[in-house]
């Protein structure tokens, strides 16, 4: 029989691998119980990110280990108790050149593709899509600026699913458990009305907010970005794989901060296409906003 | 050099110069003594600790489990944004500057600060710009509560709030500038002759250093808040994009005196480590140039490398890659510092007594918090870790296990020569590791909570995140026994602990150690006579 | 550097009552504001109390600092400290000033053209400022606190500039007087700055009127207004200040206070002097001129 202890740390070691090689078909970024590592996530900037933290990590881990192993042997070896003598010296300058020159190679190592993929990302131009994120308190509004050149009028509000908005309510006394769509425990990380994207499109994001400053993050995209109010940030993303990405608002933004989340649906193009043009229909009697000509939009 | 201690009964100018005020009010209240100052300070430091500690026990009560059990989200805001203010200003802050108080002129042979009087008005205005801060939390619509950081517009939204908690952290600058500006000018000018810059003490150049630091940035802060003020009461702009400012030029400003600011809360740290491990190792500090030179190129780095707290504002390209290179330099003189106290053991004679343990445990645990330092420092990856609890995991590592620990050793390592008194070994040891055990639970987690997808400052989360996050809050509540411990210990040992002797311990080198324990109400009012034998440092091997 | 020139031993001064009363006076003065900006009644009088208990302790203070000094208690190392003191303080000054000067570049260089599209800002006056051109001095695209005038650099401010830079001679000239011991040119001299400070003041009061009363340049006029006032505020308020200290000064050579080769108290409020003139230099040039 196995004891709790064990099976516990299976599962965490299980999340940690699921978490890693996440989603083949449809794809979800929904955080694993005992999950231990950052998710790769669907983009490329999300492998970016995956691959910049896991350099990172395996550099400081294997100095952790030459450091710490150094002090433990110290320690071990040069103790009074053990008769250790303690010597004198205080210099040695060959040393202390190589612990300085060693590091810095190393830092030029890591800064070199970080450097990469940062211009990389850098460049919104030529999206196929626009979509427009505002932050408000405690909602997302998402405008569908143009898609393929043509402006959509479409644009929508999403905010917290009822049920979590039921169960976070203090001493509600519901479990929070118990917020399910399908299998997955949503809870907190749901909406009323998905951002439905396309994949493999390049999707450009104009983000903005209304009140206060909010963040606008999906870990399955690969990055965050303020939503500032009266100043425009972008970003861009091209998701690869259909299926349902989960994030929250990253920025405190006031007392229901924690209960802004996003939920973006990524769908191949011809569903999202037949998406659009059902949102398009419903829309039209509706005065759509007045956004302004796409047609001359910067691309930079 | 007892003669130069005991030396306090001289023909001094004045009468009564030899004893310690009698009553409350001289002795505690109109105090010019370095030594009293530096125990107020302490002391507050230590009741403020056990207040922000507190107010990180509702946060982690709160966190224990999914689902809102015990505050509101509000409120929850308010007491991570108290949380943090207390802990920093009003915990570590005012911590190092009682350490500086008690031992820069006992380390350098100085009589006292070079400006006593001031020196007792910077302590008292701190109890009351903490009461200017705290008693915001009984107003209408309580205390701030948009973050340490207090990013507008959101700060803005605060009510009756925001006037109290900037005039607030205007008292805390006041005071911490002056405190400096006391600092430098003792370190500059108050040395016993033959106490050259480069046979001071590394704490004395740590904290010479950090001073300057406050001196740079705490007006900077001043003025961020003060035009946040005039933002809310007299329709100014400067964070308002409508009339042409931008909100995110408050962040620059904020985080231009911020990023310093973690500098000054962890050089005083790297200072008291220095002057530990040489003691229990037995052996000359290694590098000790190096480490000088090292300290400086630190507090120089800092201010050029503020926007890494802000990867995600949206800056230009240009901006993220110079503040990524400038942050990730860093590394390199905080590299030299680790790799000398580790080279100070090597080939030492160790002892690990208290103080010893938990400077060991400051080398690595601080190390660990500056790695994920460095990752946070890496753009393409800042863009997932930003505002997750990987970057809170961070911030405590270096704080907690970092700022605190450092605090806490200096506290053990000098506790009997401030009180002639020997602590409880067996009982400092068990602090220590029941610290150790704890606080490595409360904060490790915190990285895997960050990377799993976790935002920092939410009072509820998703059902996945439950695990670790009761984890943390179990190691949270061991954590929050440790200031009754040591004020357990220290009671005792004062009350009943061993005497101690004027060395203390077997390898301390230093002035401070010259003199008796516990040291006089006035020392060195006569500078003293500096042999090498006694220098802490500075070479008389070369 | 510490040296036992015989009896003279660093003065370490007894328990003082004027920090406890200096801190009374500041924690009054701050929730006394505080209150005040939140509209409660007593907010006001006690700011006023708060501010009179810090003028009492300062009078006290230096009262005996000044007391001390005169009986000779201060050796040539207590003057250092008191030398560094000021200096480290001016240099804090600087810091805040940096603060403010650094939101009108920032302002000026990234905030102002952002908005108006340029570089970075492309998209951000595309969505939303549209038809915003980045000028300044400007208030923002939404035009906050509505049209307004700005002060022009040749008249008034240039006068100021003069004055301050007048100011900063005479108090020279002064000091020298003090140092050669020529009482009756020290007394001029050092009148005239105090004469020229609070012709300063009255210009700078003037030009606040006008730039209220005619030009609707007010601390509401967007940024550009937030960044005037701001940095021109706290510049007169240091001109005040300093205008009081020379005041002082100048009754304390009056009553004979300072020796040719002793004069602390003046030097210190001197540095300062210069100080506040420098900003101004700053401010005429980044705020005024271009
Ligand atoms: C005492 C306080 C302290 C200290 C010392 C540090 C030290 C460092 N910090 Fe930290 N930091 C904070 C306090 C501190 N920080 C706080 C409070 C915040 C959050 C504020 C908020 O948002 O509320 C923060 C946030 C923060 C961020 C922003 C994260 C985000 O919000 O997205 C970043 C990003 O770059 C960062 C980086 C660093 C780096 C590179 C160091 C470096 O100094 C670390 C250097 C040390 C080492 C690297 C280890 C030893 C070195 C070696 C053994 C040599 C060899 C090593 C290599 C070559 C890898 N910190
Ligand atoms: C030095 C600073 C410091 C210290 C010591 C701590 C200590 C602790 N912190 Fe905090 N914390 C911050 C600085 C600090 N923190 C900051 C800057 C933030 C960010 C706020 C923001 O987002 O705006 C934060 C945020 C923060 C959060 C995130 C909140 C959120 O994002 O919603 C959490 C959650 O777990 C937390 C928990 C804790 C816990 C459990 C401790 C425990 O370690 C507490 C237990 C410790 C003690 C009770 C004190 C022990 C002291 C002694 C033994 C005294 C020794 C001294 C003398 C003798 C003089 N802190
Ligand atoms: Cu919106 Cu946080
Ligand atoms: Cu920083």
């Amino acid at each position: 029989m196995k004891s709790l202890a064990t099976t516990r740390i299976r599962r965490a070691v299980s999340a940690a691998v699921l978490a890693t090689t996440a989603g083949m078909v449809h794809a979800s970024s929904m955080p694993a119980r005992w999950q231990l590592n950052m998710g790769e996530g669907v983009t490329e900037t999300a492998r970016n990110a995956y691959r910049m933290h896991m350099i990172a990590l395996w550099v400081c881990v294997v100095i952790g280990v030459i450091v710490f192993g150094a002090m433990a042997y110290a320690m071990f070896k040069f103790r009074k108790s053990k008769g250790a003598v303690a010597a004198q010296w205080s210099h040695n300058t060959k040393a202390e050149v190589i612990w300085t020159v060693i590091p810095i190679l190393i830092l030029v190592v890591m800064a070199w593709p970080a450097t990469q993929m940062l211009v990389k990302q850098a460049d919104t131009s030529n999206p196929v899509l626009t979509v427009k994120v505002t932050g408000y308190q405690w909602k997302w509004r998402y405008e569908y600026v143009d898609y393929e050149g043509k402006p959509t009028g479409v644009n929508f509000v999403s905010k917290l699913d009822a049920e979590s908005d039921k169960t976070r309510q203090l001493k509600s006394g519901l479990d929070p458990h118990a917020v399910k769509v399908g299998d997955e425990a949503t809870y907190l990380l749901n909406v009323d009305k998905p951002l439905v994207l396309p994949t493999n499109a390049k999707i450009r994001f104009v983000v903005t907010a209304d009140d206060v400053i909010h963040a606008w993050w999906v870990p399955a995209l690969g990055w965050k970005t303020d939503a500032i109010p009266d100043i425009i940030n972008d970003a861009w993303t091209l998701i690869e794989q259909p299926g349902t990405y989960r994030g929250q608002c990253a920025e405190l933004c006031g007392q229901d901060h924690g209960f802004m989340p996003i939920v973006v649906e990524a769908k191949p193009k011809a569903e999202f296409d037949r998406w659009l043009a059902a949102q398009q229909a419903a829309a039209t009697p509706a005065t759509a906003p007045a956004a302004p000509a796409p047609a001359a939009a910067p691309q930079g | 050099m007892a003669t130069h201690a005991a030396a306090g009964h001289h023909a001094d100018h004045h009468d009564d110069h030899d004893h310690k005020p009698q009553g409350f009010w001289d002795r505690w209240v109109f105090t010019t003594n370095h030594k009293d100052i530096g125990t107020l300070y302490l002391v507050f430091a230590f009741i403020m600790f056990c207040i922000g500690g507190a107010m990180s026990g509702v946060i982690r009560a709160e966190l224990m489990t999914p689902g809102l059990q015990f505050v509101d989200p509000g409120f929850f805001n308010q007491m991570t944004t108290v949380h943090a203010l207390v802990m920093i200003f009003g915990g570590v802050m005012p911590a190092f500057v009682g350490l500086a108080n008690w031992m820069i002129p006992l380390q350098i042979g100085a009589p006292d600060m070079a400006l006593p009087r001031m020196n007792n008005w910077s302590f008292w205005i701190m109890p009351f710009a903490f009461t200017v801060l705290l008693c915001t939390l009984f107003l209408p619509g309580g205390a701030p509560a948009g973050g340490w950081t207090l990013y507008p517009p959101l700060s803005l939204q605060g009510g009756s709030s925001v006037a109290f908690a900037i005039f607030a952290i205007h008292m805390m600058g006041i005071s911490s500038i002056m405190g400096a500006i006391n600092i430098i000018a003792t370190i500059l000018n108050m040395r016993a002759p033959g106490m050259d810059l480069l046979k001071m003490p590394l704490f004395v150049w740590t904290w010479l250093i950090t001073a300057f630091l406050l001196i740079a940035v705490m007006p900077v802060l001043a003025g961020a808040v003060t035009m946040l003020l005039t933002d809310k009461f007299f329709g100014t702009s400067f964070f308002n994009a409508a009339g042409g400012g931008d909100p995110v030029m408050f962040q620059h400003i904020f985080w231009f005196f911020g990023h310093p600011e973690v500098y000054i809360m962890i050089l005083p740290a790297f200072g008291v480590v220095s002057e530990i491990i040489p003691t229990f190792a037995r052996k000359p500090l290694f590098g000790y140039q190096a480490m000088v030179y090292a300290t400086a190129s630190i507090a120089f780095l800092s201010f050029i490398v503020w926007a890494h707290h802000m990867f995600t504002v949206g800056m230009p390209l240009g901006g993220e890659l110079f503040f990524m290179y400038a942050t990730m330099m860093i590394a390199v003189p905080t590299g030299v510092k680790v790799f000398n106290w580790v080279s100070t053991m090597w080939k030492g004679s160790m002892t690990f007594e208290t103080p010893m343990l938990w400077a060991i445990g400051f080398v690595i645990l601080f190390t660990i918090g500056g790695f994920s330092g460095l990752m946070l420092a890496i753009v393409p990856a800042d863009f997932q870790y930003h505002d997750t609890y990987f970057v809170v995991a961070h911030f405590h590592y270096v704080l907690v296990t970092g700022a605190l620990f450092s605090i806490i050793a200096a506290v053990y390592y000098w506790w009997p020569k401030w009180t002639g008194r020997m602590y409880s070994e067996k009982w400092g040891k068990f602090h220590f590791w029941w610290t150790i055990v704890f606080v490595n639970l409360l904060f490790f987690p915190q990285h895997f909570l960050g990377l799993a997808g976790m935002p920092r400052r939410i009072p509820d989360y998703n059902v996945a995140f439950a695990d670790w996050n009761l984890i943390s809050s179990i190691g949270a509540f061991g954590m929050l026994c440790t200031p009754v411990f040591m004020f357990l210990i220290l009671w005792h040992s004062k009350k009943h602990g061993a005497a101690a002797t004027q060395q203390v311990w077997e390898g301390a080198h230093g002035l401070e150690w010259t003199v008796p324990s516990p040291a006089p109400h006035h020392t060195f009012t006569e500078p003293p006579v500096i042999r090498a034998q006694d220098l802490a440092h500075g070479d008389p091997t070369h | 550097m510490a040296t036992a020139e015989g009896k003279h031993i660093y003065y370490v001064p007894h328990g003082s009552k004027w920090p406890a009363v200096g801190t009374i006076g500041l924690f009054t003065t701050m929730i006394g504001a505080a209150n005040w900006l939140n509209e409660v009644s007593w907010g006001k009088p006690a700011f006023y109390v708060g501010v009179a208990i810090l003028l009492f302790m300062m009078w006290g203070w230096f009262g005996d600092v000044i007391r001390e000094s005169i009986k000779g208690m201060y050796n040539s190392q207590v003057d250092v400290s008191f030398r560094m003191g000021m200096m480290w303080f001016i240099f804090s000054e600087i810091m805040f000033f940096a603060a403010f000067f650094g939101a009108l570049f920032y302002a000026r260089m990234y905030s102002v053209p952002w908005l108006g599209g340029e570089g970075d800002g492309a998209l951000t006056n595309f969505y939303l400022h549209q038809g915003y051109a980045p000028a300044w001095p400007t208030n923002g695209p939404e035009a906050v606190g509505g049209a307004f005038q700005t002060i022009p650099a040749w008249g008034v401010p240039l006068l100021n500039t003069l004055i301050l830079l007048t100011s900063g001679v005479t108090i020279t000239i002064a000091h020298h007087a003090l140092r050669a011991g020529h009482r009756k040119q020290l007394l001029v001299f050092l009148g005239l700055t105090v004469a020229l400070g609070a012709l300063f003041l009255y210009y700078q009061a003037e030009e606040y009127i006008e730039a209220y009363q005619h030009l609707n340049l007010t601390l509401g006029s967007g940024v550009y207004g937030s960044t005037f006032f701001m940095l021109t505020g706290f510049h007169g308020l240091h001109v005040t200040l300093g205008t009081i200290m020379l005041l002082i000064i100048w009754f304390r050579c009056l009553k004979g206070h300072f020796s040719k080769d002793h004069h602390f108290g003046f030097e210190a409020v001197a540095w300062y002097w210069h100080f506040v003139d420098v900003v101004w230099l700053g401010l005429f040039m980044f705020v005024y001129v271009l």
